[in-house]
């Protein structure tokens, strides 16, 4: 069998990763748009959060507006995740659910992978 | 109630039925149940033997004693309140018996365990004696420290969201150098895992002194971090020979910029480990809980201490990680039984359920709960199952099954965090991951090569014996 050498360098930020699902191929919009809906179905509340790439390791990134509170169609929810998007074209665009139940993060997804990143 | 002057002292053996059985009496909320399954010996009734159960292992001994009258013993004393068949088993049965909160030190596992499973299990009516499950009354869980972080909290320390984390042990167990070792921690973590771990008996030997070890993993840890961006821990054991080692390499590994470290209760002790615990929850420090020796006391079916007792103790002692078994791995544990103390490690109130093997409700109050670590013979083959067992709060650990990768340790840890994030996905979606499987992982392996080549490597091994200890059909 062939080996392959592992592909990940400190200097090439293509290797740097964002949690949960980026160790797969780039989410379709569909399959960003089944998140979204299992996030509405655990009663969950969807929230969108942006940052520049050098600083996608902080804990807090920006809150795009607030977290949804109430919102369980998922056009409305896609819709705010490409204004995020189209206002901060550079950054990393990240999707939550809270559970405030638990007051965790049910989920949390990288949904656009911002240029140096 | 019996008037003072009516209690005279009559010296003797007395049958333990006549003060210690009690099927009359309705526990109450702050009592400290417990479910023993006896078997007696030949002759003996059972309501005897429960009634010698419940006394040997609270305030009675073999003769009646003058001292006994200085004291309200109606109000120290354990009752035996019930007696059940065990399903399917005519030589055994199940011995409920309540004890008075005032019997235990607050705080003290250790109190509660010298007690319930003392000399009671060397007694001589009794053949055989197994404690299949306490219930801790609210007011005594309130006593106690509980895990130090607890898993909201090492959620939002280390990042993760939506998703059972990753862990790997290293291997060979035993014998690497501190640099060699701190190799494979750094193939790992850059592949893609939250987690690496010392195995159990990994402590300091000649081969490979603890503060060495712990220098090299620190290293591993930072640059796989650097690499990556993503948070990543190494389970540092500091199990040692005295508590003063335990400390001292508690701290250096704090000192070290460390998020987590590692200890196993069981050998080690509970008053080792609820110290180590405490030691955490003041320094902010995660807990893995590891634990050597549980299967002698808990295996056998007719003997010794069930484990969701132990899981109970362990979680008021401290711990924020705890191994639970697999189920579909290379060590024992039933499903039904695996999935029982799974909730008792996680969720703040336990029901009552035969069926998991559960005697009690039990109510943890606001005490967090821990991750259950699946570890033991598991590989990709395993996650979209192991996603459906034990869901996201939990940490699929992969020793073999990522060291032994064809590609080596970083491309196996890759496989594996593939497998876990397409099962996730999957589930997400509403696919039934444990049936769906294979197309699962086969459709996911189309743009993870080293997920295919996992796939192909360990497609033939299973692990499907048969498990000593099952939970009784009622």
């Amino acid at each position: 069998m062939t080996i392959e050498a592992f592909r990940s360098r400190v200097d090439d930020p293509a290797s740097r990763k964002f949690g949960t699902f980026s160790y797969l191929q780039a989410l379709t919009r569909e399959e960003i748009v089944a998140q979204v809906r299992y996030i509405i179905d655990q009663d969950w509340t969807c929230s969108i959060e942006h940052v520049e790439p050098g600083r996608a390791a902080d804990t807090y990134w920006y809150l795009w507006k607030l977290p949804m509170f109430g919102v369980t169609d998922v056009d409305t929810v896609m819709a705010e995740v490409d204004a995020c998007h189209e206002a901060n074209p550079g950054d990393h665009v990240r999707l939550v659910g809270i559970d405030r139940r638990k007051q965790t993060q049910g989920l949390s997804v990288v949904v656009y992978r911002g240029e140096a990143g | 109630m019996t008037s003072n002057n009516a209690r005279t002292y009559d010296a003797g053996v007395k049958d333990y039925a006549l003060t210690y059985w009690d099927p009359t009496y309705v526990p109450k909320d702050t009592d400290l149940l417990a479910a023993f399954k006896v078997v007696a010996q030949p002759g003996v009734p059972r309501e005897e033997a429960a009634a010698a159960v419940c006394a040997e292992s609270s305030t009675g001994t073999w003769t009646t004693v003058w001292t006994d009258l200085l004291t309200d013993m109606d109000h120290y004393k354990g009752r035996a309140y019930r007696i059940e068949p065990v399903p399917g088993d005519d030589d055994a049965f199940y011995a409920f018996v309540a004890y008075p909160i005032d019997l235990f030190e607050e705080g003290s596992v250790v109190n509660v365990l010298t007690s319930l499973v003392g000399n009671v299990f060397g007694f001589k009516a009794i053949r055989s004696l197994r404690l299949e499950d306490i219930r801790f009354p609210l007011a005594y869980v309130m006593t106690a420290g509980g895990p130090p972080n607890g898993i909201m909290v090492e959620r939002d320390k280390m990042d993760k969201y939506g998703r059972p984390m990753l862990g790997a042990t290293i291997k060979p167990k035993l014998g690497l150098s501190a640099k060699n070792y701190g190799r494979a921690v750094y193939e790992v973590l850059r592949g893609g895992n939250d987690f690496t771990k010392d195995d159990e008996n990994v402590n300091s030997q000649p081969f490979m002194r603890w503060r060495d070890r712990f220098e090299f993993v620190a290293e591993a840890v930072n640059t796989a971090e650097a690499e990556t961006g993503e948070r990543k821990g190494h389970y540092l054991n500091v199990t040692s020979a005295t508590v003063e080692d335990m400390f001292e390499r508690a701290e250096f590994a704090k000192s070290l910029g460390m998020r987590i470290i590692m200890h196993d209760f069981f050998t080690a002790g509970f008053t080792a480990h609820t110290s180590l615990a405490n030691w955490c929850r003041k320094n902010g420090m995660l807990l893995h809980v590891h634990r050597a020796m549980h299967a002698v006391v808990d295996r056998n079916p007719y003997h010794g201490i069930h484990f969701r007792v132990l899981t109970k103790a362990l979680r008021l002692s401290g711990g924020d990680h705890m191994h639970s078994g697999t189920v579909v791995g290379k060590l024992e544990g039933d499903r039904q039984a695996t999935l029982g103390w799974i909730d008792l490690m996680r969720e703040s109130f336990v029901a009552e359920d035969r069926s998991r093997g559960i005697f009690f409700d039990q109510d943890f109050g606001h005490m967090p709960g821990l991750f259950p670590v699946a570890s033991g013979g598991i590989h990709v083959w395993h996650v979209p199952a192991l996603v459906s067992i034990f869901g996201d709060d939990s940490v699929l650990q992969f020793g073999g099954g990522t060291l032994g990768h064809p590609w080596g340790a970083a491309a196996g840890a890759t496989a594996n965090r593939v497998a876990v994030e397409a099962s996730v996905q999957a589930r997400n979606e509403g696919v039934e991951v444990e049936k769906e499987a294979r197309s699962v992982l086969t459709r996911a392996a189309k743009s993870s090569p080293e997920l295919a080549v996992a796939m192909e490597t360990w497609k033939e091994i299973r692990f499907d014996f048969d498990v000593v200890d099952r939970l009784a059909e009622s």
